[in-house]
């Protein structure tokens, strides 16, 4: 402890490095979250003000990363609760049974929650477009994902892998659940046409695409329903940048109690407080995500940003099932 | 035989950390990916994608490395035996690629490249050649420094004789220099070829997907597939390539020429004009992607301004602590880091330079050398996860110990303090040893007198480069850091990662303090330095 504090003195300028961060008692909360997290503070406060836990955030990577990695600890879970596994890793992890039973009180009621699973918000994977881009060389825009492979379009548009990001892996599916068995002819044609595959969505989205930015050449890349509010220049009123509502792939995301949590009463307050008013009126501004429960949305959402009325979906134990052969099918025709 | 003995008990101390914080981990992976027994195993090795990733990496690494040892070595020779004005400042800077955080370092790389940036005519972008140019850009500080450190204790009068002997200066250099330079340069080509197989992020971000290597193909067979087997298998792969590449930089590492004290730079001659070229092109070449950079981080929606910067010390959703806390966190953490890797790595190549009688004893010397080499070749993505599942419980429940992440850090730094410190120690003449044990000096007295004058200054240099590591580390530390006590890589990441033009923008400008705050720490050593060898 002596050491710990000469050392804090000695390079400390704001903090402590080394102040060590009880998490293994019964009034912490340990929530295992994808990379994406993001939350006003005071939201969080005032859970803890008023249920006397202190909760701790641990970021594990992607939805992907996020549930193997529990799936490897489930012996010694790393975490009470999880909050970031979606409809396409859902399957992986009830069937690994890192999930322990439990529903909240007010269950959303739209959204259909899965073996303990609770849904907490939606979000749709759509092909944006940059209208500006667009207007300015009178070209029509694209509609549909068929557009897409149209000479029109040649070397115009950028995605993220589905093998290296979820949005990349929700684009793959939107184009399995349009297609079915035909998805790899789509594809091949999507590749001759010139389509760009990047390994991240921050890739193709703030460096290849012409709206994001940075200098990007492309004018068409897949990003979400709700990318086009944050285009909104400052001093104007509309944003240059829309999503195809034709080509969304709808994306839940679950939160659950860890089968083994340490403190599996905590765990479940923090699952109700997800489904709670404070919560889920929060989620658009910090997450761009839709509350499950139908909260309110920011005005400029409800505007910009409408959720389309039929995504497109594939059942998760298809998904699960079929997963590792689509991958790879799909990495041939992408390297070929 | 007692004295053996000594030797064995001082090299547990190493052991006992890198088996704790080392080898457990990866081998509590590699018994999961075992579970289906060694046929499986072997299987992954015969498949064609396999054999496409071990060629890739193979090959990008190899090229980077004879890249950044043509690239480097003049830098060398002109940033430590020349006296060229600002040489301190330009020491320093040729190291800041190397503590980047990679992701920053593969969107500079692709802002350059992609069709509308300043190189995008060359067509670059998602090609192999992009992937070789960023790791020669990460890599050539440490071909630049330590063969610095090694030349510049070089007694220059061998070469001078041989001129004077009627040698040209082309003969003199093949024949005096080169020779007396070559356990330097395989130190760095080793480090550097290591470091190269083992590129993670500016792989995965520049190569898109027509290019993998083995490490990124561990982190989608871990992370993404599960496919612990695959994963396993390629770890494997990748402990023989360093065992291979140990042995055959073995073989060049016999040399035993005297290190010196630091000798005075000389004023630079009409010869070395073509050297002098060389440096200015090769130091052109490693700012332009860091000028893309600071661009970058002074633009707000098209305009230029501070913004980016005055983001830092503001709140965050995303983000636990400010990126500002962050630093600091990051300083605190370095600090340790490089102490015990310095102290560790000190060890181990005192111990392994240790002149030894019998086969036996370098054979066990040598593996030693060869075991704290590990921690580079080996996969990042596996020793974290391996964290996760080895030190997740009792006994061992360490995930939430706030000393692991210097601990880690210090892991990964260890390999490069050795390989620095290493060659110069070899250097020293053990009769110079023997005088001084003749004459009455304890063991003690000896490795005071004799081995820390020599050492010192590539000591320095090692801490400055466990700090610079222990600053940019993501790999490892992403695994085990905590979040509200975060480092400024995992906030870069963080941020890089999160929708929004602003977010990507308060990113770069953070890079953009974490370069200047490394360089800043490197000028600090350097300075120290020059006191340092004058004392002596």
């Amino acid at each position: 402890m002596r050491k710990t504090l000469i050392t804090c003195l000695l390079v400390g300028l704001t903090g402590c490095a080394f102040s060590s961060t009880p998490t293994a008692d019964s009034t912490t909360v340990v929530v295992a979250t994808h990379s994406s997290w993001a939350m006003d503070k005071a939201v969080i406060k005032a859970f803890e003000k008023e249920s006397g836990y202190t909760v701790r955030i641990r970021p594990q990577g992607d939805a992907g990363e996020l549930t193997n990695k529990l799936i490897l600890t489930k012996d010694a879970p790393i975490a009470d609760v999880v909050y970031g596994i979606d409809n396409t890793f859902a399957s992986r992890a009830t069937d690994a049974s890192i999930i322990a039973a439990f529903e909240p009180k007010n269950a959303p009621k739209d959204v259909a929650s899965r073996k303990g699973l609770t849904p907490i918000d939606v979000s749709d994977v759509c092909v944006n477009i940059d209208d500006t881009w667009f207007a300015a060389k009178k070209i029509p825009a694209p509609r549909t994902l068929g557009d897409l492979t149209k000479r029109r379009y040649r070397n115009l548009t950028v995605t993220p892998g589905a093998n290296t990001s979820s949005t990349g892996l929700a684009f793959l599916l939107a184009t399995i659940a349009t297609y079915g068995d035909a998805w790899p002819t789509y594809w091949t044609r999507l590749m001759a046409n010139g389509l760009k595959v990047d390994a991240g969505w921050e890739d193709a989205y703030t460096v290849d695409f012409t709206a994001g930015g940075g200098k990007g050449s492309r004018p068409i890349v897949v990003s979400y329903a709700s990318s086009p509010p944050f285009t909104v220049p400052e001093g104007g009123t509309k944003p240059t940048t829309s999503a195809l509502l034709d080509t969304c792939f709808r994306q839940v995301e679950y939160a659950g109690v860890l089968a083994g949590a340490k403190n599996p009463d905590g765990a479940k307050a923090f699952v109700e407080f997800m489904v709670s008013a404070p919560f889920q009126e929060a989620l658009p501004e910090n997450m761009y995500v839709f509350p499950s429960t139908g909260a309110t949305v920011p005005k400029d959402w409800a505007r910009w940003a409408p959720l389309p009325e039929h995504p497109l979906s594939l059942d998760a134990d298809l998904i699960a099932t079929n997963r590792d052969t689509w991958l790879a099918t799909w990495r041939d025709i992408v390297t070929s | 035989m007692a004295r053996h003995r000594h030797l064995l008990a001082l090299g547990a101390l190493p052991l006992a950390v890198l088996g704790l914080f080392f080898a457990y981990p990866v081998l509590g992976m590699a018994a999961r990916g075992f579970a289906d027994g060694p046929g499986a195993v072997l299987g992954v090795l015969a498949r064609e994608r396999t054999q496409q990733v071990l060629w890739f990496t193979l090959w990008s690494a190899g090229l980077a490395t004879v890249l950044a040892v043509l690239l480097g070595v003049p830098v060398a020779y002109t940033l430590y035996r020349l006296r060229v004005p600002g040489r301190w400042l330009l020491r320093v800077a040729v190291v800041v690629p190397f503590v980047l955080p990679t992701v920053v370092v593969g969107v500079a790389f692709r802002q350059l490249l992609a069709p509308g940036g300043w190189l995008g005519s060359l067509g670059l972008d998602g090609s192999a050649a992009a992937i070789v140019a960023a790791l020669v850009f990460f890599n050539v500080a440490v071909v630049v420094r330590t063969v610095g450190a090694m030349w510049e204790s070089l007694d220059p009068r061998r070469e001078e004789s041989a001129r004077v002997l009627g040698a040209t200066r082309a003969q003199a250099f093949l024949t005096i220099t080169l020779p007396a330079l070559l356990p330097a340069i395989a130190a760095a080509a080793t480090v550097v070829f290591l470091y190269c197989a083992t590129a993670f992020g500016v792989v995965l971000t520049l190569g898109g997907l027509r290019h993998a290597n083995i490490e990124t193909e561990i982190w989608l067979l871990t992370s993404q597939q599960l496919d612990l087997t695959g994963a396993a298998a390629l770890s494997i792969l990748q402990v023989l390539v360093i065992v291979v590449l140990l042995a055959l930089a073995a073989r060049l590492d016999r040399s035993s020429d005297r290190a010196g004290a630091a000798q005075e730079p000389a004023r630079p001659t009409r010869g070395d004009l073509p050297v002098l070229a060389w440096t200015s092109a090769v130091l052109a070449a490693l700012a332009l992607p860091l000028a893309a950079l600071v661009v970058r981080s002074l633009e707000y929606e098209g305009r230029w301004s501070l913004r980016n910067y005055a983001a830092l010390a503001g709140d965050n959703p995303a983000l636990a602590a400010t990126a500002a806390e962050a630093l600091s966190n990051s300083l605190q953490i370095a600090v340790v880091a490089a102490t015990f890797a310095v102290g560790l790595g000190g060890l181990v190549s005192w111990l392994v330079t240790q002149p030894t009688h019998g086969r036996w004893a370098s054979l066990v010397l040598r593996s030693f050398d060869t075991a704290f080499m590990l921690p580079l070749g080996v996969s990042a993505v596996t020793v974290g996860f391996g964290f996760l599942v080895t030190l997740g419980r009792p006994p061992l429940a360490l995930l939430d110990w706030p000393w692991l992440v210097p601990i880690a850090q210090a892991m990964v730094a260890l390999p490069l303090v050795v390989r620095t410190v290493t060659p110069v120690l070899r250097a020293i003449d053990d009769r110079q040893r023997q005088v001084a044990a003749s004459l009455g000096a304890s063991r003690w007295r000896v490795f005071l007198t004799v081995e820390m004058p020599l050492a010192w200054r590539a000591l320095l240099a090692a801490t400055g480069f466990a700090f610079a590591i222990s600053l940019g580390e993501f790999g490892a530390t992403s695994f085990l850091v905590r979040d509200e006590v975060p480092t400024l890589p995992v906030v870069i990441y963080r941020l890089i990662g999160h929708p929004g033009a602003a977010n990507a923008g308060t990113a770069m400008a953070a890079s953009v303090v974490l370069a200047l705050l490394t360089a800043a720490v490197m000028l600090l050593v350097e300075r120290t330095r020059v006191r340092g060898v004058g004392a002596f």
